[in-house]
């Protein structure tokens, strides 16, 4: 009896979510996999799956799509470059959000609070206007942009546009995920025993092999799933390579929504989806694999 | 000359003096131990030896060299934390190669060396595995093997067994009187227990309120407290309220104590005629029988047991004598079957000799 009333408890508490999941997530991706394998319709959309001919029912799928991917090597080329983007994106946060998680943790209790409740206040204004406001920073007319370009002619070179180039993209994907990588280091780094540091002074270690020996590999689960947090979504990312980014620095996230939306191709959107998708899956096995073999019990 | 020199050293944190002035020298393979209670300084002297604090003023010289410039990672000593701090992403063997790496010995060396301090605290076939996979008691073991691994010049104890529950604390004890006679290096040994520090120390340094009260051997800081703090935190001891009344040259003085009458005590030391203090006496230096023949040198009351506090081994008996006045006597429970020798309400004779307490002051 006992049981059943529990787990009537727990069952009322996860269906809403459960029911909400299944509902909005898996069946839309089986609709797109179906799409997948069916012909685009005449005036864009999708063509029926099937027709009667002679009283039978005859399926109208195809593979011909899953064969475009594989025949251009441009789709391959922008899968791999956005995969560059994405990972020059996750090690950039690494760099910059490591240090500033570690101050953070550092800090006295009572700043704390306050520093995090600054490193999330971006999100209190809209994604797209923080991504116009770069615009605006990088644009020819610039404060900053005649900041750089003074220094780089100083130099010696032709001075640069930072608008519409990769570096643009990348300033825009770093800016926006930043906080994603901040918030787990930071929930990793505030755990630490400072014990062991003072240990590993003790025994002979110098400042960096401190932090190279004792702070680092302890914090790898912090930077694994801060990482998770960046690169994922800044994979698929299409609204910043949209708007901060020139032609030739279009992400896979930009061409599904142009196939999707503009082409109206949907079947090869729902194929690059797919991939995409199985892109991520496969690096989140390939990770959670990583992290089973290093974590030691 | 000492291995290691401590010079008037004064640590103060803000208002509080943590260190008042402290100067004591360790020699080169003594079992040294800073005892007190919490707040005393001993910790915080403990840290400026292993370099954490640097002294407000004063000198720690090691090996006749200053230390006061010299950062922790740079100094001949080691510590054991209190919670062994070993590195969790480390195996057992990794933790005690930690400080041969740092000081880049090459691999072969290490590995011969680590597998040399497994043995010697018996944790060989254990070295391949995870802090978090031992008992309290081994990861004890392997933070003091890490310690020693490379033969520091001082080895600093931060109440290392305290972690520990009493039976394993007592066999880790016994195993580090072992290691440090096997080893030979100087141990110094922070602790609040007394009787810790009793078992293990060449000598102790008593320390209260940031200085030291009383630097001895464990058996004349306990038989021969200094002054009243040493006394009282020692061991159980009798503390009675007494006044001299006169010196008697001979190395005794006549004491009186209010409620008992006159005695006569040994001195360490001069007194003067109405001075103020108390004798210090152990329980365990006092005879109690039903009768008991006067002899020499021998100070006698009559009395009667106010409680009995049967402890096993011992019985520890609450004697009145005179006016008020309650004296703790304790016998051992060494005859044969239940050996409880007095009850409740008993009338009782107590004796001690005049050197078996001593006259302290504050």
């Amino acid at each position: 009896m006992n049981w059943v009333k529990n787990n009537l408890g727990k069952w009322a508490l996860s269906w809403p979510p459960l029911l909400y999941l299944v509902l909005f997530f898996l069946v839309p991706t089986a609709i797109m996999f179906v799409a997948a394998f069916r012909f685009p319709g005449d005036f864009g959309g999708l063509a029926p799956m099937y027709y009667v001919e002679e009283g039978r029912l005859v399926w109208d799928l195809t593979l011909e799509n899953f064969q475009r991917l594989f025949e251009e090597p441009l789709y391959w080329e922008l899968f791999l470059k956005s995969a560059v983007y994405a990972g020059v994106t996750t090690l950039a946060c690494v760099a910059m959000g490591y240090p500033l998680a570690w101050l953070i943790a550092r800090s006295p209790k009572k700043y704390r609070d306050l520093m995090l409740l600054l490193v999330i206040l971006p999100f209190w204004s809209n994604f797209l206007i923080r991504i116009y406001a770069w615009m605006i920073i990088l644009g020819p007319g610039s404060a900053f942009t005649h900041a750089v370009n003074a220094v780089v002619t100083a130099l010696g070179f032709e001075p640069l546009q930072l608008l519409f180039t990769p570096f643009a993209v990348i300033v825009g994907m770093v800016y926006v995920h930043l906080p994603f990588m901040v918030l787990p280091l930071y929930a990793n780094l505030e755990k630490h025993d400072l014990a062991l540091l003072d240990a590993a002074q003790d025994l002979g270690a110098s400042a960096w092999q401190r932090f190279w020996k004792i702070t680092w590999p302890l914090s790898l689960p912090g930077v694994f799933a801060g990482s998770a947090l960046v690169f994922i979504p800044a994979l698929g990312m299409f609204a910043i390579p949209d708007i901060l980014g020139g032609t030739d620095s279009i992400m896979i996230g930009n061409l599904i929504k142009q196939q999707i939306l503009d082409t109206r191709d949907w079947p090869f959107g729902s194929v690059l989806s797919i991939m995409l998708t199985a892109g991520v899956l496969g690096i989140a096995l390939l990770g959670a694999l990583v992290a089973r073999g290093g974590k030691r019990g | 000359m000492a291995l290691l020199e401590i010079k008037n050293v004064v640590k103060r944190f803000g208002d509080f003096t943590a260190v008042n002035n402290v100067s004591l020298s360790v020699e080169a393979g003594e079992f040294f131990t800073l005892l007190g209670p919490s707040g005393c300084g001993k910790t915080t002297l403990l840290r400026m030896l292993a370099g954490f604090e640097q002294p407000d003023s004063g000198q720690i010289v090691l090996d006749g060299q200053d230390m006061s410039r010299v950062p922790p990672e740079k100094r001949p000593v080691h510590t054991v934390f209190q919670s062994y701090a070993l590195f969790p992403h480390m195996t057992v063997r990794q933790n005690i190669a930690f400080p041969l790496k740092m000081a880049g010995w090459d691999a072969k060396k290490i590995a011969s060396q680590v597998e040399e301090l497994l043995e010697d605290v018996r944790l060989t076939q254990f070295g391949d595995r995870y802090p978090h996979e031992m008992s309290g008691g081994q990861r004890q073991r392997v933070a003091i093997a890490r310690a020693l691994v490379d033969r520091p010049r001082l080895l600093l104890l931060d109440e290392p067994l305290s972690a520990l529950d009493a039976k394993l604390r007592e066999q880790m004890q016994i195993e580090l009187i072992n290691l440090q006679k096997e080893v030979g290096i100087t141990f110094v040994y922070v602790t609040h227990d007394q009787g810790e520090a009793l078992a293990l120390s060449h000598r102790i340094a008593v320390m209260s309120h940031g200085q030291v009260e009383q630097l001895d051997t464990p058996e004349t800081i306990y038989s021969y407290p200094r002054n009243r703090f040493v006394a009282d935190f020692i061991g159980q001891c009798n503390v009675l309220e007494a006044e001299v009344v006169a010196g008697n040259g001979d190395g005794t003085a006549t004491i009186e104590i209010k409620g008992c009458g006159r005695m006569r005590v040994a001195l360490r030391g001069e007194v003067a005629p109405g001075q103020k203090g108390w004798l210090a006496l152990r329980p365990e230096k006092i005879k109690v029988g039903r009768a008991l023949a006067v002899e020499d040198g021998e100070v006698h009351f009559k009395g009667r047991v106010n409680d009995c506090l049967y402890l096993g081994d011992v019985t520890i008996y609450l004697v009145e004598v005179g006016d008020g006045v309650v004296i703790e006597t304790m016998l051992p429970n060494s005859a044969p079957g239940l050996a409880k020798l007095f009850d409740d309400q008993d009338q009782v004779e107590i004796a001690w000799r005049f050197d078996a307490g001593s006259f302290v002051t504050e």
